[in-house]
């Protein structure tokens, strides 16, 4: 982790008497995608806000691209590039005058301001409605476009805030592309989400944040290690649910939970366990099994794990 | 230097882009267009067929100068409407997540504002001549007319801009928009104030609609000078209308500095 971008250290920021972070650490590893994970509230939008300059951390301090966000915040600017969850562009103007606008409003000459319009608009697939008013855009076309706004300045760290929310699966997918495709020019991402999957599918660390603290750290597979792996087991008569329940708590050693009629699900111990032993054990419990399957967590299992227990 | 070049070129952008809002919809500037020329027609023949001009004159002739203030107020709810929308859907955070200058954004939508008012502006002429008005006294005191016009339009772009940061919502300021015709009316703009009550001619009497509409009056040489001991904007329209300006530039403009630097 020598090489961060991305700096943050105890910061802390409060609107009246709602503490939005109260001591958020953050470091993100240049060329890579970080996602902040956690759910509503939890202060991801501020925390993007603190480090794209936008608003003044009451304590700690930042550095992005190696530059204070407080006190050299023109450097910042220059090397990040922002889109968040509302489409930030001027609806009432095209596609291709709105990233014109932001070129030239970025410092780029004229020319290049069009040139550089020109060749986002091609690459992210916005050409042909690059000469029609945004308000007639698609939500994904929308997103998208505000996404290539802050790439007008080729940034170092781009930060999207949410650059999903709200948007069908086409969309989203849209967006996971464009995402790739940024990282494998180089550019760090961080973004922050609340789901799961996004995470899971773009992320090469995650920091899970709750209530404006760090409360996980970690690549998805190391995150999903931490609870270890998960047994569902499928019986093929409903009644035989109650033996087979109290097989997996003898196994396992905690209570499995019913996912369905006939359905149990149990998180296990680390290793150890194989699945040839679970069969054999449901099987002298007289218990006919459909399906007995051995999985890693899913990140949302991980993620309503550290987020269900007790804040201090 | 640079920063002063490059806050110049960042405004000179945003000018363009107001510009280019309208090129793209050209329906709103039809309205906005359409509004004082419809004016024009509703007060001109409408209530100017009943209303008597106190000292005799032509009603038109009266009122023109009254929706010459009215125009200019306009700006007020124009800029503010403008602002509060890109405050509420994130374009103004993408402007300061850029390395330009945060004071280009206030001075590209009040420069912008200013080239709509002149475009406004030339419709009213246009459309006052139709109807019969005319400038009496030449051409010098009405080119300081329209200089007034145009000093107490941009004095008060600055005050919407603030608005507009405050209410940080478009449909707020959307709301507050209707306020905007009661304000305007409670001046010398259509009827003398001499009639009010007391109160009510207080309200008027220290509007600066009041002081433009009379100083329009005077330098345009249109009937409807105060007649008796008017109120001191009525008697010193032309100085009352350069203090008001000063007075909001001087209040309005560092606030939205630092609203935009915050």
């Amino acid at each position: 982790m020598t090489d961060a971008i991305v700096v943050a250290e105890g910061l802390r920021k409060s609107f009246g008497g709602v503490h939005a972070l109260r001591g958020l650490d953050l470091r993100v590893r240049r060329g890579t995608v970080c996602a902040v994970l956690g759910p509503n509230g939890a202060g991801k939008t501020t925390a993007v806000r603190v480090l794209a300059t936008l608003s003044a951390p009451d304590a700690g301090h930042a550095r992005v691209a190696g530059h204070d966000v407080v006190r050299q915040a023109g450097e910042v600017r220059a090397r990040i590039g922002l889109a968040g969850q509302y489409a930030a562009v001027d609806e009432k103007l095209t596609g291709r005058a709105n990233l014109r606008m932001f070129g030239r409003l970025s410092h780029l000459s004229r020319r290049e301001a069009h040139r550089r319009a020109d060749e986002l608009l091609d690459r992210f697939g916005l050409t042909e409605a690059a000469d029609r008013r945004v308000g007639g855009y698609s939500g994904g076309m929308r997103r998208r476009l505000d996404l290539i706004a802050s790439l007008v300045r080729r940034p170092e760290v781009l930060f999207l805030d949410e650059p999903t929310t709200g948007l069908d699966p086409r969309g989203r997918g849209e967006i996971w592309d464009a995402v790739r495709e940024l990282v494998a020019d180089g550019t760090t991402v961080l973004l922050t989400t609340q789901y799961l999957d996004e995470a899971d599918r773009l992320a090469d660390d995650v920091t899970v944040v709750d209530h404006g603290r760090v409360i996980a750290t970690g690549t998805p597979d190391e995150l999903k290690a931490t609870i270890g792996d998960r047994l569902d087991v499928v019986v093929e008569d409903p009644a035989a649910l109650r033996p087979a329940a109290a097989v997996l708590r003898g196994l396992a050693g905690t209570d499995p939970t019913t996912t369905g009629d006939d359905r149990l699900s149990v998180a296990l111990p680390g290793g150890g366990l194989r699945l040839a032993g679970v069969v054999r054990e449901l099987d002298r419990a007289g218990v006919a099994a459909a399906d007995v399957r051995l999985r890693r967590p899913t990140l949302d299992e991980v993620f309503l794990r550290l987020t269900e227990e007790p804040v201090r | 230097m640079t920063r002063l070049r490059w806050a110049l070129a960042d405004g000179l952008t945003l000018v363009g882009r107001e510009l280019g809002r309208l090129r793209h919809d050209p329906g709103e500037l039809v309205a906005a267009l359409m509004f004082p020329a419809v004016m024009v027609v509703l007060f001109g023949y409408v209530f100017g067929s009943a209303i008597q001009v106190p000292g005799g004159g032509d009603y038109r002739e009266y009122l023109m100068p009254g929706l010459f203030a009215m125009v200019t107020f306009s700006s007020v709810m124009g800029v503010m409407t403008r602002t509060a929308a890109d405050a509420s859907r994130g374009v103004m955070d993408r402007f300061r997540s850029l390395p330009m200058a945060r004071s280009a954004v206030p001075f590209g939508q009040t420069g912008a504002d200013l080239l709509v008012g002149l475009l406004m502006l030339a419709v009213m002429v246009a459309a006052g001549l139709l109807v019969g008005w005319r400038a009496h006294l030449g051409p010098g005191p009405a080119a300081q007319a329209v200089l007034l016009m145009v000093v107490l339009r941009y004095a008060l772009a600055w005050a919407g801009v603030y608005a507009g940061l405050a209410v940080r919502d478009d449909r707020v300021a959307d709301a507050l928009v209707p306020l905007f015709l009661p304000f305007t009316m409670v001046s010398n703009a259509f009827v003398p104030t001499g009639g009010m009550p007391g109160w009510l001619r207080f309200l008027a009497d220290w509007n600066p609609v009041s002081a433009l509409t009379a100083a329009a009056r005077e330098l345009f040489g249109n009937p409807g000078a105060p007649a008796g001991d008017p109120a001191w904007p009525l008697a010193h329209p032309v100085a009352a209308v350069l203090l008001w300006s000063a007075a909001l530039l001087a209040i309005f403009v560092p606030l939205s500095l630092r609203a935009h630097r915050r």
